[in-house]
């Protein structure tokens, strides 16, 4: 599919730089929108963050007031579901809800995508969680880790195996996909009714819808993120 | 927008090989391989939405219920209630995603454009 018009491959194709459909080489996927967009989130972030630890008072107000409660209360909210042991992943999850609230709501505006819009990007996201979640299991537990694919008694361990196997290769899947169908499908959705009715402003009520998915998918993504690590982190049955 | 353009015409020609099927026949059944696909990918959101819809209403049914026994506790009911949302239309993405690869992204397509003639 055909990309619609985006800001950054029409100044790099000022700057002389072609855009590949299909890319080839590593250049070719350097330029690709997924890429340099996330570079755009990545600004973004960092330039927001500097701007909000920059005076840091002890009495905060103003924008160190806002970025302060947002921060405790996904603080609060995680070491609910982890609990205690599980405070030292709150920045990553953090920054992964960040990163994909920024993604999701980048693609809204009009002229530039969305990262998470590509399966590559949501793969990476999904990726680092599932690998976390093992890397846990076996800070927390050892070799004992293993037991936590055994079922509750010792005859079962044949079938449940597969299953816990082929279910934590599935956390992969779903994570990854439920990200990228649902911001890719609004995109669709919102380049569809451009073409459709442009004029009309018939993509405005669904540049709403997207707003609220992409907090939603955001929250979704972090609040499986941290289930999966209290999964690993607790003792098995 | 070419790709559709192109499925379209598929679907026409398709439509009239099922009709006349009577000369090059490999190829008006290789052909109606476009017809079907495009089939499959709309019945799959079709099927999907309608099993999404009861299963939200159901979702949304045990929410308002709750709500209604206990105002005080809204704040979490909707909560829950929002993540359940998201867990059930995830199900629906699914399809959705199955129906993109089918028209987009389908890995046979091309062979079977060769096989044709046509270009990929």
């Amino acid at each position: 599919m055909e990309h619609p018009i985006l800001f950054i491959n029409l100044l790099l194709d000022k700057l002389g730089v072609h855009v590949p459909a299909q890319p080839h080489s590593l250049a070719g996927y350097l330029v690709q929108p997924h890429v340099t967009y996330t570079w755009i989130v990545m600004l973004l972030l960092i330039v927001l963050g500097a701007l909000a630890a920059n005076s840091v008072k002890m009495v905060p107000k103003g924008g160190q007031n806002f970025f302060e409660m947002v921060i405790t209360g996904i603080e609060d909210f995680m070491i609910g579901i982890t609990g205690e042991e599980g405070r030292f992943m709150f920045p990553l999850i953090a920054s992964l809800g960040f990163f994909i609230l920024c993604s999701n709501y980048l693609g809204v505006i009009p002229g530039f995508y969305s990262p998470t819009a590509n399966l590559n990007t949501t793969l990476a996201c999904a990726l680092i969680v599932v690998v976390m979640t093992h890397v846990l299991g076996v800070k927390f537990h050892g070799i004992k880790y293993v037991k936590h694919f055994m079922g509750p008694v010792w005859w079962l361990v044949p079938l449940i195996m597969p299953i816990e196997i082929v279910g934590h290769l599935s956390r992969i899947l779903s994570l990854s996909i439920r990200l990228f169908g649902n911001v890719f499908g609004e995109e669709l959705v919102l380049a569809i009714l451009f073409f459709l009715a442009g004029l009309y402003l018939a993509p405005v009520p669904m540049m709403f819808l997207g707003l609220f998915t992409g907090f939603i998918q955001a929250f979704i993504f972090c609040l499986l993120s941290m289930m999966y690590f209290a999964g690993a982190i607790e003792h098995a049955h | 927008m070419k790709k559709v353009g192109l499925l379209t015409a598929l679907l026409v020609l398709g439509f009239s090989c099922v009709a006349f099927a009577a000369d090059g026949d490999p190829k008006s059944a290789a052909v109606q391989f476009f017809l079907w696909s495009a089939i499959a990918a709309g019945l799959a959101i079709a099927i999907a939405a309608h099993g999404c819809g009861i299963g939200q209403g159901m979702a949304v049914r045990g929410a308002v219920e709750g709500i209604a026994r206990n105002p005080e506790a809204s704040g979490k009911v909707t909560v829950t209630m929002l993540i359940g949302l998201a867990m059930i239309e995830s199900l629906s993405i699914y399809a959705l995603v199955v129906a993109l690869i089918l028209i987009y992204a389908n890995p046979i397509s091309s062979a079977i454009s060769a096989f044709v003639g046509l270009p990929k």
